[in-house]
Formats: C-alpha cells, structure tokens, sequence
C-alpha cells in the first residue's frame, strides 16, 4: 500500500504552483523576453558586427541555444527553490510532512512545474529569437531531450536549495554566485574552440559547458564536447539530485524533528 | 476493539537529548473527545506530532485506525486531518483553493460539494474567493479547520485551537468542535484553556514532563480531584466565628453574612451535617445554603504541583 504513488497529490503539488505562476503570468514572461531582446540589441547586433560566424554559423543565432540554456537553468533554479521554500517561510511545509505523500511524490510536483515553467519561458525565447535572427533546428527531438534534461536536473538542484536554505539571502546566493558565472563561463555566448588551450581545459570542469555544447549541437550539429558525454553528465546530475533529495526526506534533515 | 488510536509505550529523545515522550500508552475510541493538558514543554504537541508524522518517535508504536503509522503511514495519514497550533496559509491563496489543494494531497478525488459543506459548516462560504491573507484570525484558522476537514477524516487534531483568540471566537471554536462530534469525527486536542477541556472534553488527559499523569473520564475527574466549597448565609451577620466551630477551616465573609467551608468529596465523612447540626445548637439561624465545585483548573495545579513536589523528593 505504501508503494502506490499518490497522484492525485503530485497533481495537487502541481497544479498549484502551476496556477501561481499563471496568477503572474506576465511578469513570469516579460522578464526573460526582454532580457533576451536586450542581449540579441548588445551580444547579436553590436558584438555580432565584429564577430561574423562561429563556425560557420552567424554569431547571432549561435547564441540562441546559450540564451535559452542561461533561462532554463536560472528559471529552474528559482522555480524550484523558491517553490519549497515559500512554504517552509510560511509554515505551510507540515501539510507535505503529514499528508500521504511521500519524497518522490513531492519532488515530483515541485520540480516537474518548476522544470515545465522553465521549459515554456524557454520555448517563449525561442520564438522571440525568430523575430532577429534566422534559426534552424538540425534535430528538434534531441533539443527537446536536452532542454527537459537540463530543466529537470537544474529544478532538482533548485528544489534541494530550497530545502537548504533557511533564509532568502541563502535562497538567492547559490543562483548569484554559482549557476550564473557557470552558464557565462560555460560557453554560452561562445565556443570553448575560441579560448587558448590551457583555458579550454579548464572550461571543460564546468559541467554547464556540456549541457550547452550538447543543447547547441542540437541546434546546429556543433559541439566543443562529444554529445554522449553531454547526456551522460546531464543524466549524472539527475540521478545525484535523486539521490540528494531521497536522503534529505528520508533523515527530515531540515524538514523535520 | 481496538481504539481508533492506540498508543504503546511512545517515547520521544530529540538530538540535544531532551526527553520529550517517555514511555506514553493511550487508546481513543471513535467519536470520543479528548483533550490533553499540560504546561508549556510538557509534550503535547510532540505527543501530536508523532501521530500525525511531523516528528518520528525514538521507541513505542503508534496505530491509527488498525495501521502503524510508520509501516503502513499512507493508509495511517488518510484517516488524520491535523490543525496546527500556528496559523500557517499562502496569504495569496483564496479560500476554496487552499481547501482543495488539501483535499488533493490526501489523495481524495474531487468533491465540490462536500467542501462546500465543510466551508458552510465553518461559515467560510462567502469567503471562498477571498485570499487567505484578507480575513480575520478567528476566521484563518477556520479555514486551517475546514483544510484539516477536507478530506474527511475519522480523527481530527486540535493543537492549542484557540490560543490567543478572544472569548467570543473561543465560544464559536467550541460550537465547531460540538458540531463536529455530533458527525461523529474523533477529536483530540491540547489546551492550556482549562476551562475549554471542562467545556469540550470527554475524557481528559494531563501530561507533565513527557508523562502522561493520568487519562480520565471528565466527570470521574473532577469527582475525584474536586473540592467543594459549602457556602452558608446566615440570616443574622456575625462579627466572628463563634468559638464553639473553630478549627474546622470556616472562614467569614467581610460583610459577616456568610461563612464559607471547604471539603474534600473524597473523604469519607463531608462534615456538612456536623456543621450545620453545631450551628444550630449555637443559635445561628441559617438562611441558605450553596456548593460549589472546584474548577478543573484547581484540579490539573493540584496534579501538576503534585508532580513537582515529587520532582523535588
């Protein structure tokens, strides 16, 4: 009986941090998309003048699939910590702790809307792109695998930032300090191939750099890194979060006496 | 049978090594009320919280409904609906949706109608649509009730359910409560409200220092820990207790109208007739004569100071 998942309450868990985000629908939108325009204005169409082509591919839809990737893992990682952690602010956090739901059933309700929150902003990048510059996806279906990967294991670690944070300061660090310079210096905006060696070897510990090199193939069959690998990181980052979040519900670290 | 609850031998150490629950046994039939009292840290609320899942017990079992609320804790949680001591909502929330969303977490499909009963029942209904954050304190917990309420369970828990809230909203949680237990819904409560145990109660229960001291009947209760007080109005003021009835404990009013004594309804020998019968042959008239039972809050200091002198011995 234990093992039956309970999805009327994942889709409760769901559902309702869907509805908050369409509550602010606008203000969920009109942020990424006008940040998006401003970096076509300053990357696409001022750097881009300098910069004709990387690879072949002309500078200003070369970083679309950075763009999208830089949204996607910033927008799962508030999505999602801040999704867990409002009810912990708010005291709300012991109707998850004593309903009949358990880890897998919670995880899956908060991080599967903040992941299908980050993928629609994301879709909604996309589309703005066509409006400046000309993009063709070389295959759709991976880019689609990519981009749930990549929000599914970034919401996973937003979601376990939000358990671990005890306040909003803590709530907003990991996102200021690690994941924006990670996506900056993962290549986002260009190819690791540009940088001298030394520095290309050092780009390759960061382990966005795969999720970009891999979601850009995607986009245009270029890669600074094997797309195997790419995957295998993503799935690595997955199956750790899993096993981060089993633990942290299973000992009530922070959760529960 | 077995109780809707049954509780054998639960116990409670928290990392810092503060014993919370020692060795705590209890069974609650279906439909009873039960409050428990205790002082601040006594351990009611982990006594709580281990039922409901908020806190995981060091030793001892816990069965609700004939499952084990750690092996079988599904089938265990469906059957509690639990309001908190804290008022915790999504201040943005409207009413209905909060009541849903629990509902949903339950695992219970979709029933406007019941929930429409439940906000009725708690008169939330015209402030289904309002946000959380709009309505008064009296009225948001009310809706942590009608939340509790909204999967229908057999055993709701009331954690301190009027703390800080006035006499009139007090009255009206005590009417909820009462409608409550006409639908036949099991209640187990924490107060520090002695008078609202007295009021509510079935069966009362009084915890100290992680020990539940003694689970009663209310009425046996009282009967047993309650003292009377006797009190006599004379026909004629008095300036002082005549000599003949010193030593018994009388004591007068300031007006010299009445004369008050207090007996114990336990001792096998009350001494009312004795008194009355002395003050006749001292020649005070009476003209009437009234008792009064000692309030249960006599009764739980008198048991918990009892628990303190032997702290002490």
């Amino acid at each position: 009986m234990n093992a039956a998942i309970n999805w009327p309450g994942v889709w409760a868990i769901f559902h309702h941090e869907m509805m908050r985000f369409f509550r602010t629908i606008w203000q969920s939108m009109a942020s990424p998309v006008v940040s998006t325009v401003l970096y076509f204005v300053v990357f696409g169409a001022a750097i881009g003048g300098r910069i004709q082509s990387v690879e072949g591919v002309p500078y200003g839809a070369f970083i679309v699939p950075g763009l999208m990737m830089l949204t996607v893992l910033q927008q799962s990682v508030s999505n999602a910590s801040f999704g867990i952690y409002f009810p912990k602010f708010s005291g709300t956090i012991y109707e998850y702790l004593v309903s009949p739901v358990g880890w897998l059933e919670v995880t899956a309700g908060f991080v599967g809307a903040a992941a299908a929150k980050a993928i629609l902003i994301a879709l909604v990048i996309l589309a703005t792109s066509f409006f400046f510059v000309g993009v063709h996806i070389l295959h759709p279906f991976w880019m689609l695998a990519f981009l749930f990967l990549s929000a599914l294991g970034f919401s996973l670690l937003g979601f376990i930032i939000g358990l671990w944070a005890k306040s909003f300061e803590q709530l907003q660090i990991v996102p200021m300090m690690v994941i924006t310079p990670l996506v900056f210096l993962g290549g986002a905006f260009y190819s690791a191939s540009m940088l001298p060696p030394f520095w290309e070897g050092v780009a390759k510990l960061n382990p966005v750099l795969y999720l970009i090199s891999g979601f850009r193939w995607s986009f245009f069959g270029l890669a600074d890194v094997p797309v195997g690998v790419s995957l295998f990181a993503v799935s690595i980052m997955v199956v750790v979060c899993f096993a981060v979040i089993r633990w942290i519900f299973a000992t009530g670290w922070r959760l529960r006496d | 049978m077995a109780g809707i609850i049954e509780i054998d031998n639960l116990s409670k150490e928290y990392a810092s090594g503060t014993r919370a629950l020692s060795g705590v046994s209890l069974s609650i039939e279906q439909g009873e009320i039960v409050a428990l009292l205790g002082p601040n840290g006594a351990g009611k609320t982990t006594l709580i919280s281990i039922i409901c899942g908020l806190v995981v017990p060091t030793g001892g079992t816990v069965r609700v409904g004939g499952h084990d609320i750690r092996k079988e804790w599904r089938a265990a949680r469906r059957l509690i609906g639990l309001v908190p001591q804290e008022i915790a909502l999504e201040p943005f929330e409207k009413v209905i949706n909060c009541v849903r969303f629990t509902r949903g977490l339950y695992g219970a499909a979709p029933d406007e109608a019941y929930l429409e009963k439940v906000l009725r029942s708690l008169s939330l209904w015209d402030k289904r649509n309002a946000p959380t954050r709009e309505l008064s304190g009296g009225m948001k917990r009310r809706v942590l009730i009608a939340k509790a309420l909204s999967h229908s369970p057999k055993v709701l828990f009331l954690d301190e359910p009027t703390a800080g809230v006035d006499v009139a909203l007090r009255r009206e949680m005590w009417q909820v409560v009462e409608d409550l237990r006409q639908d036949g819904v099991t209640i187990i409560l924490t107060t520090h409200y002695l008078e609202e145990a007295e009021e509510m109660a079935d069966r009362i229960g009084v915890i100290n220092h992680g020990q539940l001291l003694l689970m009663k009947p209310k009425d046996e209760l009282m009967g047993e820990f309650g003292k009377k007080t006797l009190s006599i109005e004379l026909d004629q003021p008095m300036d002082a207790i005549p000599s003949g009835l010193s030593g018994r404990g009388l004591s007068l009013s300031r007006d010299g109208r009445r004369i008050r004594y207090d007996y114990d309804t336990r001792a096998e020998r009350t001494g009312i007739a004795r008194l009355l019968g002395d003050l006749a042959a001292q020649g005070v008239t009476v003209r009437d004569v009234s008792t009064r039972q000692s309030s249960l809050e006599e009764v739980f200091m008198s048991l918990v100071q009892g628990d303190k002198a032997e702290d002490a011995a």
